[in-house]
């Protein structure tokens, strides 16, 4: 396992370099240097701009000093934000996205979790049927428009929730933490009821059946190790799918978090950021992929040996 | 002579059985012909402003209301109709040439060259592909062919992994071989012997891309990365629609149930056409 674990990760080393150099210079090739602002400067405060910047220096010397940078944790500081540095934003944004994140995905696991495994067990029923029918509207309503439709219900016309914010007045973390979850319970909903009806036909079930074990014991213990196998699997792509999902929530609730700063990068064409955030996010992903692939592998015995 | 059966009139029979995905083909069919005839059916242009009457609740004059600029909202609908489907079929048409062309080579040549193709697949599942979206519309500039490819180029992994896996499967039969020892090129063994008979996996998750890349999409135009105005997509009707939610709710209602009607419709029909041709997976 451990060893397993090692080579993946020497091996997502060169994968992370080569995003990081690809983006590098991608952004080089953007039109328009970071300082063409509205306002025209004059040429020497534009050449000690880049000289500040170390924007004078020859693109393979700037690619150099970057990547060094990165590898001691700095990204550099942001162009449209003076006295401010990528990192910094960084550490500023990524707590409350975890923070959501995290919260998205808890909702996520225990409304999916439970409802897949109970329309699995309680199979063509209407316990099966129901869920089955939400899941499929968690699916097909993407997250632009669950949060706009939830802030409309519960924060517009209700007015029993708060319809923005993070952390500034009560439950107003509730709204975020749904609309974000929503769509991953629904799939985690269809990939545990798929996992569990497969597992549930198997042998090693009806022994455990015939052996007298009480059903909440076979179902626990001995289906669900294995029915919730592609649940996991599912995990670490998903981690991808939070992300971008936390680009949509943060605007949509007006969150100060790493996926909002990201959107405005975008929109400012603050290319420092744009680079250390993909960078960022990109490692991200890679380790979560990485811990998935993993776990999946520590619950699936047949799948070490690969 | 009798018809035999063949596995696309087989197909065929089951699909029209299934009751979720002839009613999604039917809504899909009256969507695409409302897409198509959009000039001659939209009762106003999707750019005609009445700043007078802003915006208006729906009533008998504009079926779906009006927005704040007073422009007609099932115009608009009508319009988004074209640039939204054009995507979802566009760029699933991109996904479809790479993917299928990469599978078919990987599998077909199998050894090094497919191992080395079949990694570069993995390392790409792994990467923040949004991410690089974002970073090609915000450096190439919000353009909508570059859209279409980018978008393409994401959704192809999948396709790729599919075909390669149904065509190992195909490479060691008999009339393979057969045609192998016949001298039969590279390319017509693609072509003639190979392609035809992976179609139905093709055809099923080109069906179900459509929807993802219509997701991706209105999520692009969303965030305001996607499409630009004065053209409009679904994506940027909900965005406009949620701008001006709290008066006039009915500018993001009335276009988020068309999208998700549409969504609804095309994973239905998918289904359905999954379990059609592939009886093994449907769970009965």
């Amino acid at each position: 396992m451990l060893s397993i674990f090692f080579k993946r990760l020497l091996l997502a080393i060169p994968v992370l370099l080569a995003v990081a150099s690809l983006t590098f210079f991608l952004i080089k090739l953007a039109p328009g240097g970071p300082f063409d602002a509205d306002k025209a400067v004059s040429p020497q405060v534009l050449k000690n701009l880049n000289e500040a910047y170390n924007l004078d220096a020859s693109e393979w010397e700037q690619y150099v000093d970057y990547m060094s940078g990165v590898l001691q944790g700095d990204f550099g500081p942001s162009f449209r934000f003076p006295g401010r540095s990528v990192s910094e934003m960084i550490a500023t944004g990524l707590p409350v996205t975890f923070e959501l994140a995290f919260y998205a995905i808890l909702i996520a696991l225990l409304i999916g979790i439970s409802s897949g495994v109970l329309a699995a067990l309680k199979r063509n029923t209407f316990l099966d049927f129901i869920p089955m029918a939400i899941a499929m509207i968690g699916i097909c309503v993407p997250t632009f428009l669950m949060g706009p439709l939830l802030v409309l219900i519960f924060g517009i016309n209700l007015e029993i929730l708060p319809v923005s914010g993070w952390g500034q007045l009560p439950g107003d973390k509730i709204l975020p933490s749904i609309t974000l979850g929503f769509a991953y319970a629904a799939y985690i909903a269809r990939l545990s009821r798929g996992g569990m009806l497969e597992v549930l036909n198997q042998d090693f079930i009806r022994t455990a059946r015939a052996k007298g074990l009480k059903e909440r014991n076979v179902v626990i213990k001995h289906a669900m190790q294995g029915g919730l196998i592609p649940v996991v699997s599912f995990l670490g792509p998903a981690v991808a799918g939070l992300l971008a999902g936390s680009f949509v929530v943060e605007t949509i609730f007006q969150i100060p978090g790493l996926g909002r700063f990201y959107v405005e990068a975008a929109f400012n064409r603050d290319y420092t950021m744009i680079l250390g955030t993909t960078i960022f996010f990109s490692a991200m992903i890679v380790f979560f992929n990485l811990l998935s692939d993993l776990a999946s592998m520590w619950l699936n015995p047949r799948s070490r040996d690969v | 002579m009798s018809k035999s059966s063949t596995l696309w009139s087989d197909a065929i029979y089951r699909l029209t059985r299934n009751k979720a995905a002839m009613f999604g083909a039917f809504i899909l069919f009256i969507l695409i012909l409302c897409a198509a005839l959009a000039p001659w059916i939209a009762p106003y242009s999707y750019s005609f402003q009445n700043l007078e009457l802003g915006a208006s609740p729906p009533s008998a004059a504009h079926l779906l209301g009006t927005d704040v600029l007073g422009r007609d909202l099932l115009s608009r609908i009508l319009y988004g109709a074209r640039i939204s489907l054009l995507v979802g079929f566009v760029a699933t048409g991109v996904a479809l040439v790479i993917g299928v062309s990469w599978g078919i080579v990987a599998g077909y040549a199998g050894g090094k060259i497919d191992s080395v193709m079949m990694r570069i697949v993995d390392i790409l599942y792994g990467l923040p592909f949004i991410i690089f979206i974002i970073l090609l519309m915000v450096i190439f500039g919000r353009n909508l062919w570059l859209l279409f490819g980018a978008i393409g180029a994401v959704e192809w992994l999948t396709m790729a992994r599919i075909v390669r896996g149904q065509v190992i499967g195909l490479k060691n039969q008999e009339f393979v071989m057969a045609a192998k020892a016949m001298g039969v090129s590279n390319f017509s063994m693609f072509r003639k012997h190979l392609l035809p008979n992976i179609l139905g996996p093709i055809a099923v998750y080109a069906t179900l891309t459509i929807p993802q890349v219509m997701l991706l999409e209105g999520f692009l135009s969303f965030l305001g990365l996607g499409i630009q105005p004065p053209m409009s997509s679904w994506g940027t009707l909900i965005k406009d629609g949620v701008e001006s939610m709290e008066e006039y709710s009915w500018l993001l209602i009335y276009p988020g149930i068309t999208f998700t009607i549409t969504l609804f419709a095309l994973n239905f029909f998918g289904d359905g056409l999954r379990d059609a041709l592939d009886p093994k997976t449907t769970d009965n």
